[in-house]
């Protein structure tokens, strides 16, 4: 009896497609994720169960590290209204470069006084700098409240919705300095607000 | 001359040089693992990098009538003390009533009292919607993990209502001094 000869197929198989969409779907993934910001203060987050995540408009955060305060808000166009309105409390001026430099500062935390040798200087050196957060005491030099307020009114106007808060807290900060962010922001009748925290599996 | 031409070409005049034709099949899956690779991180960063929210509600700060305040029955109250090294005094109703406990957090610590005092409460009351109610009260020495793990606890085990407070009194400042939870 003659042997069954079975065909030996090839293993090789067209790798071109599939590399295509690979590289397509890369490409789309590279592009569409946002470039993370080297952050300023960095701080510890803590942890929790919790798994609601962080709207990424119309928000703003407060760091809290060091006994420091740092303020951001989100979207470049609040930024500028924010800062625009901030110089007329302070009676400031600001150049329209200046701005534009300022729309693109995630969070800061210098005094309104040194704020536009800040402003005024290049990425490196704001990394490098000792930025002493900004001033929180209650008293007439309250910047934070200033900022909290102004930053609401420009999103008010800008985009028709309540600015969220949500605080950023460092998990060895001491709770008396938490305690008078969250006075600030009451003392505006802000009783709702985020606590930024990292995923935590459930024990 | 010196010449770097050493190729024997010249010897067979007028013959085609003939190239051997290479396949032009390169292997791609080296290439494409690569890309996937690739492909999963970005997902995975773009996605899981995001912090989570929680969210907090303060009690409304009403200056103008501060008596106007939740009556909630003593019997119904929790009132748990952040002391200094991550260590929870607490105790139920009015201070003095009730010894206080000393609690640490974890499962077999905060979380089982808040689970254990809600179902005393539930049953002395016989009402599931009247439940316990935990006062927190954060005191000077507690820090900020602190508070964003007993607001943790207090989700995972399901207590019906809760409150943050601000007015610490001296018995309670002492009575953690007695059990060791507030150092200087």
């Amino acid at each position: 009896m003659p042997k069954v000869k079975i065909k030996r197929k090839s293993t090789v198989t067209d790798m071109t497609a599939m590399c295509d969409v690979a590289f397509l779907l890369l490409t789309y993934f590279i592009l569409s994720a946002t470039a993370r910001q080297p952050e300023v203060l960095p701080v510890d987050i803590p942890s929790s169960t919790v798994t609601v995540k962080v709207p990424d408009k119309d928000v703003s955060t407060l760091t809290i590290g060091e006994g420091k305060v740092f303020f951001g808000v989100v979207g470049q166009d609040v930024r500028i209204n924010t800062l625009d309105r901030m110089a007329e409390q302070y009676s400031l001026t600001f150049t329209p470069g200046e701005k534009k430099r300022f729309s693109v500062i995630e969070s800061f935390g210098v005094p309104m006084s040194s704020l536009k040798e800040y402003i005024n200087m290049d990425a490196t050196e704001r990394m490098k700098v000792k930025q002493p957060g900004i001033p929180a005491d209650s008293g007439a030099n309250n910047e934070l409240k200033q900022w909290i307020l102004q930053a609401r009114y420009a999103t008010k106007e800008l985009h028709g919705v309540d600015l969220r808060f949500s605080i950023k807290g460092d998990s060895d900060e001491q709770y008396p300095t938490v305690r008078k962010i969250i006075d600030i922001l009451q003392d505006q009748n802000i009783n709702k607000f985020s606590l930024i925290t990292s995923l935590e599996a459930e024990k | 001359m010196a010449e770097l031409d050493t190729s024997g070409g010249g010897g067979k005049k007028g013959g085609k040089i003939r190239t051997k034709k290479m396949s032009t099949r390169v292997d791609l899956t080296a290439m494409v693992d690569l890309a996937f690779l690739l492909i999963t991180f970005f997902i995975l960063t773009t996605t899981l990098s995001k912090p989570q929210a929680m969210d907090m509600f303060m009690p409304d700060k009403d200056e103008k009538n501060p008596e106007e305040q939740l009556d909630v029955k003593a019997s119904r109250t929790m009132t748990v003390l952040l002391g200094s090294d991550n260590k929870i005094v607490w105790y139920m109703g009015v201070l003095g009533d009730n010894p206080p406990t000393v609690d640490n957090f974890g499962k077999s610590g905060i979380r089982s009292s808040f689970v254990d005092a809600n179902k005393k409460v539930v049953a002395g009351t016989g009402d599931p919607k009247k439940g316990l109610m935990v006062i927190i009260k954060s005191t000077d020495k507690s820090n900020y993990k602190n508070f964003v793990d007993i607001l943790d606890e207090i989700k995972i085990s399901s207590v019906p209502s809760y409150g943050i407070s601000n007015k610490i009194e001296t018995a309670e400042i002492n009575l953690m001094k007695s059990q060791g939870a507030y150092k200087e």
